[in-house]
């Protein structure tokens, strides 16, 4: 028991007062390692440069794939451009085929992620403030029950699920999907964690002192502060309603209601269907558009996601 | 037809084992019989008072047949739901009357899956509708499918597939090899073409259960005998043996691409030659016209290779028909559609539109047999494809759980694609887990 102690006190009691040298010192040689020369490794730079091979060239794929034809993509190579540049056609062929209802799918596919993933991240952040500063009776027994609902997957609750709605007469509604895109035990943790860093409680206690009532504190004292978890969860829950598939298969029978991913897959199958048309280059495009968004979200959001997720880890 | 997807059907064994805990998948609790009476005069009562009708279907011609008939009856609204394509439709159906709730009017079902719902009575017995004396309009292999081994009509028969060759004339030609009439001179062909070029395969094959009943059916080999919920799984026939001898050297010679069907791999191996022929269901015009546009004109239509030399034998692969769940609503309405759109003037709409039919009639019309492929280079087609769906035995029976057994198919069969494992062998376990499965469900199973 008594050594570490030992040594502890003798290293607080030699920092401060210790040779003047020793500081700068092992600043530069921090920096060596770091940001003026940072140390190669080729093995390193090989294991990074397969990996990012590995995730971009299914993108590549993916971005020539949708400028050719049906039957541009069974006679080139895969990598590489078809004689016949089809992109705008197929765009094009995308938004008109079967009626347009690739439109329909897409304004679906907003409509479960705005109210899907945008009331998951109220409500995580809601419920991870309320678990992080306030004190109340059971609050070990929320964070075990947090903690389980984080490990089980959404799709072994589908099909209870999905009797639960149907005995609630909510199948093949749009509700369906967005009530149980609701939850998200992830976020809530997440939030949890971030609200429990990010919010001192000194400062609620000094917007208390100056008047404000519980509500008005989350919301003008925590909110912003909370801002880069909120991104942070939301881009989480976001991912997870736009990818969302086995939910909506069980769910909706109607495709009418069917988000891209169900839609997308309904095109892919009925080229393995008697008489149906294979209609590999309109799914192909359509999977490009459909990622568009969740980059283009990626990119403009990310520095906020970023801080979000180092949040806690240096102590200032 | 067929589709292939393990991880889709993997999904799909879970929501139904799931499914089958909760209801007990088979009951059908309301304990009456599912004979139902309505007349002709029924019929003409419903049509006139008109009503909406839910058809869960995903076969493409319908929508026209569905239009065709609101116009012809104006208080009459189709509601054409594609709920997923064969198995995942049967899920999306097994859910809905789990559940009670939601269950389509009229709903398309493949023959192979047929038993699963007439023996658990889910579908309503047309015998009451005076389905019967449609018997003899529609050809005998589909007709003994909606009657699923049983004594009722269970649904009216939508389209057929009675097998052929479908081959790539312009391979062929090249290598100078013989269209094979016989499975004898097709493994012959097999090893010429793979010889003459190593890339090309006479066909593609990873292991199908559609594919391989059919064969079995056609080598006639009857592995399943259902009596009501009394069932006998049995691979070991002679019929079996000529399949399984013949196949295991294709696959021991590595004779078959190892290109799963249905995928844009195949479809590529379809359109640049790499692979020759296809033993497949009449409806595979449409696809190859739709899929494979640039081999335009390479490919015919041969008969089906025969076991014995001169032989005329002939089997299904896939087709489907169109039945009334028992949870439907609207009976009389729901029967007046099935009947337009597979006895009545919807027959002749879906063949405008390249299905095919199942209605001898049709098979048989000059205007149907004259009908030139410009695919096939101008092919009478039709005439060998009528000439098959003549020939199609009719005592043929799948498992009342034919869904379940395809489903694992890959998993037992599919082995021997892909190990040491024969396909004898393969067979036998596939006869294993389906006597094992067939048991746990209540059924009396033979081996």
């Amino acid at each position: 028991m008594t050594s570490p102690v030992v040594t502890v006190s003798e290293r607080s009691a030699t920092a401060p007062s210790g040779t003047p040298g020793s500081v700068p010192r092992l600043r530069t040689s921090r920096r060596r390692h770091s940001t003026d020369k940072p140390r190669r490794s080729v093995l390193l730079t090989v294991l990074t440069s397969l990996v990012l091979l590995y995730s971009l060239v299914p993108l590549i794929w993916l971005a020539i794939s949708a400028t050719k034809t049906q039957e541009g993509l069974s006679r080139s190579f895969g990598l590489w451009f078809d004689g016949d540049f089809a992109l705008w056609d197929n765009i094009s062929q995308t938004f008109t085929y079967d009626d347009g209802v690739f439109a329909r799918w897409l304004l679906n596919t907003l409509l479960y992620v705005g109210l899907g993933a945008g009331g998951a991240t109220f409500l995580a952040v809601l419920g991870g403030y309320a678990l992080a500063k306030f004190d109340f009776p059971g609050r070990r027994a929320v964070f075990a029950v947090v903690i389980g609902a984080v490990a089980v997957p959404g799709t072994a609750l589908a099909v209870p699920t999905f009797l639960m709605f149907s005995n609630m007469g909510l199948t093949n509604t749009p509700w369906a999907v967005v009530i149980p895109s609701l939850i998200s035990p992830f976020g809530l943790y997440l939030m949890w964690v971030f609200a429990t860093e990010a919010v001192p409680t000194e400062l609620m206690e000094a917007a208390r002192i100056d008047g404000a009532g519980e509500v008005r504190t989350f919301f003008q004292v925590a909110l912003p502060l909370l801002a880069p978890g909120i991104v942070t969860v939301l881009l989480f829950t976001m991912v997870a309603t736009w990818n969302n598939y086995f939910l909506p298969l069980v769910m909706l029978k109607d495709p009418d209601w069917y988000p891209l991913t169900l839609g997308l897959n309904s095109w892919n199958a009925q080229a393995a269907t008697a008489g149906g048309e294979a209609v590999f280059n309109l799914v192909v495009t359509g999977s490009l558009i459909t990622i568009l968004p969740l980059i283009a979200a990626f990119l403009l959001l990310q520095r906020y996601w970023q801080s979000g997720l180092a949040a806690g880890s240096v102590k200032e | 037809m067929p589709k292939h997807s393990r991880r889709l059907l993997r999904g799909i064994g879970l929501v139904c084992a799931l499914a089958l805990g909760a209801t007990a998948c088979g009951g059908s609790d309301d304990g009456g019989s599912s004979q139902k009476s309505v007349s002709e005069a029924d019929i003409q009562a419903a049509l006139e008072e008109g009503g909406t009708l839910t058809v869960w279907a995903w076969e493409p011609t319908l929508k026209q047949v569905a239009a065709d008939f609101e116009k012809k009856h104006p208080g009459v609204k189709v509601d054409l739901v594609n709920a997923g394509t064969n198995a995942d439709q049967y899920t999306a159906l097994q859910n809905a009357i789990s559940a009670k709730k939601g269950v389509p009017d009229i709903a398309q079902i493949e023959y192979y899956a047929m038993g699963q719902y007439a023996l658990t009575e889910q579908l309503t017995d047309l015998k009451g509708f005076g389905a019967e004396k449609l018997s003899a309009k529609f050809s005998p292999g589909p007709w003994n499918g909606v009657k699923a081994g049983g004594d009722g009509v269970y649904a009216l028969p939508m389209d057929s597939g009675p097998m052929a060759l479908f081959y790539n004339k312009k391979v062929f030609d090249k290598y100078d090899i013989k269209v094979p009439t016989t499975w004898a001179e097709y493994l012959d062909a097999a090893r010429d073409l793979h010889e003459a070029d190593p890339k090309a395969y006479i066909t593609a094959d990873t292991g199908d259960a559609g594919f391989a009943t059919s064969m079995l059916w056609q080598a006639g080999s009857r592995p399943y005998t259902v009596d009501g919920t009394k069932v006998r799984i049995d691979f070991s026939d002679q019929g079996a043996k000529r399949f399984t001898d013949t196949w295991q050297k294709l696959i021991d010679e590595k004779l078959l691409a190892p290109v799963t069907s249905w995928t844009d791999d195949w479809y590529k191996g379809l359109g640049d030659g790499t692979i020759a022929t296809l033993a497949t269901g009449a409806w595979m015009p449409a696809n190859l016209a739709s899929g494979v546009k640039d081999a335009a004109g390479d490919w015919r239509v041969a008969p089906l290779p025969q076991w014995t030399a001169g032989g005329g034998a002939s089997a299904e692969n896939g087709g489907s028909a169109l039945a009334l769940p028992e949870l439907g609503k609207n009976e009389a309405l729901a029967y007046a559609f099935v009947e337009y759109a597979n006895a009545g003037e919807g027959v002749q709409t879906r063949l405008d539109n390249g299905a095919f039919p199942a209605t001898t009639a049709d098979l048989q019309s000059t205007k149907f047999q004259d009908t030139a492929f410009p695919y096939f280079g101008g092919q009478k087609a039709n005439k060998i494809f009528a000439e098959s769906a003549a020939n199609v035995a009719d005592d043929w029976s799948y498992l009342p759980y034919q869904v379940y057994a395809n489903s694992i198919f890959n998993d037992t069969v599919g082995k021997a694609y892909v190990s040491d494992t024969t396909l004898t062998e393969g067979l036998k376990s596939w006869q294993e887990a389906s006597v094992k499965y067939g048991a746990e469900q209540g059924f009396t199973v033979e081996k």
